[in-house]
């Protein structure tokens, strides 16, 4: 038995456990844990398996096309890193965007939050707490009683609505044909939702599957097209005409209209499915709050939504910045992302190096030489990982640290810190939610909590589209339709050296660009994401990071079966494809080249 | 093939109705660009096709084109998933993990062997022995390997299978490579963009289901019916462009009148795809329509043709026109138009771009 820094202890004795692939997560990840001879996980190692290399890929390109390349380093939290893009070039070149641009940036933001938090927790997540085998016991007319109960105002709620989903399902199920849910934990004891709620989640699953295909068509008016829509260095590049010839070609009234009443789908099935579900669901589940790993002991969040354009100052932002550390949340720390001695990367456990080993860099400054090896107490081979030695390197990903802290990113952090801070919107929705819930506030600290908060900011993330909205319509109003600022668009107007950072609270957590431009051309990029946080190895002095503290002390029904691993996994909403594309600025040799 | 219900028997198990049956297949026919006296015969195919079975693998991407696969909405991505194809395997949706996700993968390649669909998204990386995407343990290039061997037909799913997308982009540094250089002896169908277009993706399947058979594709292997015309030619913007008026600068008087972006770097004249035509998420809109340039996402190596902001240079605004026009006649005119297109763009690509170096040919 260790005990790590940050206070976890590890005890990598007993049976070792091994989940490669993790499914229903952006991207690639493996997860080994070893459980003790009564099914409590002692040891956890969360490895990401992919890597992309943008970073390099990016340098001597033009800053004004790089939204697009790093918007595709996710196509599932899409347009988040375009926007931590074109901020990072702003804040280089000193560019200032018009108040349009940053009300209907904020927008297509929000729209992200929301459509990202309903498919993960529909579409990734609900499986690790809805057995929808189980649904097919469930009697309609009791179905519909729970659905009244719980959102009485969604209009979806018949017994013959249900009755209706339950055929389709138990045909499906007796077709054989089991697709999707085939060789899932069906009989696995850790389902504990009767089989009303699962037959109404389940039905919530279908619902959202068919909403989802709608909100994210806000990003379709002001970007063309979701997934991956438009971003522009200074703006928007949609123009706005609502009075003149031509204002089919721009936004107009007609596009405006449908803006709105997409913003208020999202606030209906926030308020009628998605909230009320979270509870109904957490409610079978209060008993079980593991998983709160580092929530309750260190947190960081950039913040984000800014009231005003250009002004990222913490008290204008309607998410959170802060950090919290050593469980203290008594004293918000203020964030600075220019600061070298604040966010640094460590690659002691990662598949890089360094020149000096231990050492952690700031991005600004960051290198990546891949390193891929293996340690060894490896089982299996180079290309057929048996069992990974965590005490050498292991992960394609960094370990990232704030003054040295691993931290947790992501909703619960963002509303931990809220709360710390006193801000208003997320102390009123917790306050509520566990008043409802009957629970006392560390039951935050869990992946019941992480869940939970998540769907506590798609409902606020909902009001704030409508204020955004209407702010922008005022705006309109007051004659302002300008929606870029073009002054600094030509190359030839730029200093022959800037740098700059752009910061966004991506759906998983904070999410940094920091870039370096040269003679016009990218010289350095690099990012610093949610899940390189979250999922982050372990660093130079032994700590853990979040996924690995959170499902330590877990206790799984049948070891064997992965359902306990996935739920507490599933709740920072992975995704891996961001996490590991980090490459490096300084060299074109990076890798062995070995062509098959 | 016997024990595979068929797409029909499944649907009215399922409890859909013979009447939402033929709605359904009359969407299937529009969304294929069919006239209504298709509708029997898609009717048809769907009450005697099996329900095949389709494994859906994932190497380095972005899940974009999964994102897109669930923006269906004719049809449904509900209604593709339970009732149309057997989502047998796909990370991204599937409950179970590890072993058991698997197990799954072994059962239907054992099951089903010959009758099944590979779709995949992403590409395998190369370099590292190929362990710069690891699935199980080993890497990914295996998984795509074996499950390609007793598959019917593989879908090449967005840019990155199509042709490497952005990880490709240069230097390449995992040397991430597209599904056909890797995957030899199996009929391929690349369906390019970044994403493609929701509809597109299901159009692609459900016509493989009704005629079972292969869309026709063009010298590149997109299929025709989808990727055989520029967006240039069917963009509703062209007039402007023919008329002379541009877009100047962003947010200018012309941009708030709707002008052609031409002179904002867009990429529609050189790109086949139909975001002009289908346009985006039910219709709503594409790029250009919401004022940027189409920046060539479903065109083969569009990161590397130099800024998105750039004008395709080298030409005249009315050189440009000439060549379309070229084209425009051969497209109409020829059978295996596809190819004829394919050879006047590639030289007109190569006129543009003689200071870069040649790509290989796909």
């Amino acid at each position: 038995m260790v005990t790590t820094p940050n206070g976890f202890n590890i005890d990598n004795t007993g049976q070792r456990i091994v989940v490669d692939p993790v499914t229903r997560i952006e991207g690639h990840m493996r997860c080994e844990v070893n459980v003790d001879e009564n099914g409590v996980i002692r040891n956890a190692v969360s490895t990401g398996t992919m890597w992309r290399g943008l970073e390099v890929i990016l340098k001597g390109r033009d800053p004004r096309d790089a939204w697009a390349f790093t918007e595709r380093i996710c196509g599932v939290c899409t347009g988040t890193h375009a926007l931590t893009s074109v901020r990072a070039v702003e804040d280089a070149l000193g560019i200032e965007i018009p108040d349009n641009a940053n009300s209907i940036r904020n927008i297509m933001q929000l729209n992200l939050e929301i459509h990202d938090h309903v498919v993960h927790f529909y579409h990734l997540h609900a499986l690790d707490w809805v057995n929808p085998v189980n649904a097919l016991r469930a009697d309609p007319k009791a179905t519909s009683e729970l659905q009244q109960m719980v959102g009485p105002n969604h209009p979806l709620s018949s017994p013959g609505y249900f009755r209706d989903v339950q055929n389709r399902l138990k045909q499906f199920v007796e077709s054989g044909q089991l697709g999707i849910f085939k060789n899932g934990y069906w009989d696995n004891p850790a389902y504990k939702l009767p089989p009303e709620a699962d037959l109404m989640a389940t039905t919530h699953y279908l619902e959202a599957l068919d909403l989802q295909k709608e909100i994210v068509k806000v990003h379709t008016i002001f970007g063309g097209k979701n997934p991956h829509p438009n971003w522009l260095v200074g703006g928007v590049p949609c123009p706005i005409n609502v009075h003149s010839t031509g204002a089919v070609g721009a936004i107009n009234m007609e596009r405006l209209n449908l803006v709105s009443s997409i913003i208020d789908k999202c606030i209906e099935f926030n308020k009628n499915v998605y909230l009320p579900d979270v509870i109904a669901i957490g409610g079978f589940y209060k008993n079980w709050l593991y998983g709160g790993g580092l929530s309750s002991k260190a947190c960081l969040a950039y913040g984000d939504i800014p009231e005003n354009p250009n002004d990222f100052s913490p008290d204008q932002l309607h998410l959170p910045r802060g950090a919290i550390i050593n469980g203290n949340l008594n004293e918000v720390h203020d964030v600075d992302v220019r600061d070298p001695e604040q966010v640094q990367e460590f690659v002691d456990h990662s598949w890089y190096e360094y020149d000096e080993p231990g050492k952690g860099l700031h991005p600004w400054d960051g290198v990546t030489q891949a390193k891929y090896e293996l340690g060894p107490n490896t089982k299996g081979t180079r290309t057929n990982i048996q069992e990974l030695d965590e005490a050498a390197k292991y992960s394609w990903i960094k370990a990232p640290r704030w003054r040295g802290h691993a931290m947790e990113v992501g909703p619960l952090a963002r509303y931990v810190i809220g709360y710390a801070k006193g801000h208003e919107d997320i102390k009123d929705q917790v306050d509520g939610l566990l008043r409802t819930m009957d629970l006392p506030f560390d039951a935050l600290f869990s992946t019941l909590g992480r869940t939970a908060a998540r769907a506590l900011e798609s409902e606020y993330c909902g009001r704030l589209q409508k204020h955004f909205f209407d702010k922008l319509v005022t705006n309109i109003k007051n004659g302002d339709e300008s929606t870029a600022n073009v002054a600094k668009w030509d190359p030839s107007t730029w200093p022959k050296e800037a740098i700059g950072v752009g910061m966004t609270e991506a759906p998983r957590g904070a999410l940094g660009h920091w870039i370096k431009i040269k003679d016009g051309r990218i010289e350095n990029y690099q990012c610093v994401v949610p899940t390189t946080w979250n999922g982050s190895p372990r660093d130079t002095e032994g700590n853990i990071g979040a996924f690995e503290a959170s499902l330590l002390d877990t206790q799984m029904e049948r070891p064997e079966e992965p359902v306990e691993i996935l739920r507490t996994l599933h709740s920072f909403d992975p995704c891996l494809a961001c996490s590991t594309h980090v490459m490096s600025p300084d060299g074109e040799e990076l890798t062995t080249v070995k062509v098959r | 093939m016997s024990q595979i219900e068929t797409f029909y028997e499944v649907m009215r198990k399922q409890g859909i109705t013979r009447r939402s049956f033929m709605k359904y297949c009359s969407l299937t026919a529009s969304a294929l660009g069919l006239g209504p006296s298709f509708v029997p015969q898609i009717a048809h195919a769907m009450e005697t096709k099996p329900r095949t079975p389709v494994i859906w693998v994932n190497g380095l991407e972005c899940t974009c084109c999964s994102e897109s696969f669930i923006r269906g909405a004719h049809p449904l991505a509900k209604d593709v998933v339970l009732s149309m194809i057997s989502l047998d395997y796909s990370e991204t949706l599937m409950a179970a993990a590890g072993h058991h996700a698997e197990a799954a993968l072994e059962e239907t390649i054992e099951k089903y062997k010959g009758n099944y669909i590979l779709a995949v998204e992403g590409n395998p990386p190369l370099n590292e022995d190929g362990m710069f995407c690891i699935v199980g343990g080993k890497p990914f290039v295996e998984q795509l390997k074996h499950a390609a061997k007793h598959a019917k037909a593989v879908i090449s799913w967005g840019a990155c299978a199509s042709y490497g997308c952005v990880q490709a982009a240069k230097p390449n540094p995992t040397q991430a490579t597209p599904v056909h250089k890797v995957i030899t002896d199996k009929p391929i169908i690349k369906v390019p963009g970044c994403p493609p277009i929701a509809e597109v993706m299901t159009g692609v399947i459900t016509y493989m289901l009704t005629f079972d058979r292969l869309p026709e594709l063009d010298r590149q292997g997109r299929p025709a019916m989808f990727y055989g015309q520029r967006i240039h030619d069917k963009c509703y913007r062209r007039p402007h462009f023919d008329a002379g008026q541009f877009v100047e600068t962003w947010d200018d008087e012309n941009a708030r009148k709707g002008y052609c972006l031409y002179k904002m770097g867009c990429k529609g004249p050189t790109t086949y795809n139909a975001c002009s035509t289908v346009r985006w998420n039910e219709g709503v809109s594409f790029p250009i329509q919401s004022g940027h340039g189409c920046i060539g996402c479903s065109e083969d190596g569009f990161w590397d043709q130099g800024s998105f902001y750039d004008r395709v240079t080298d030409l005249t605004q009315f050189g440009i026109e000439k060549n379309a026009d070229q084209i425009g006649t051969a497209a109409a005119g020829v059978v295996g138009a596809g190819v004829a297109a394919h050879a006047a763009i590639s030289a007109l690509k190569a006129a543009q771009r003689k200071t870069q170096d040649k790509k290989e040919e796909a």
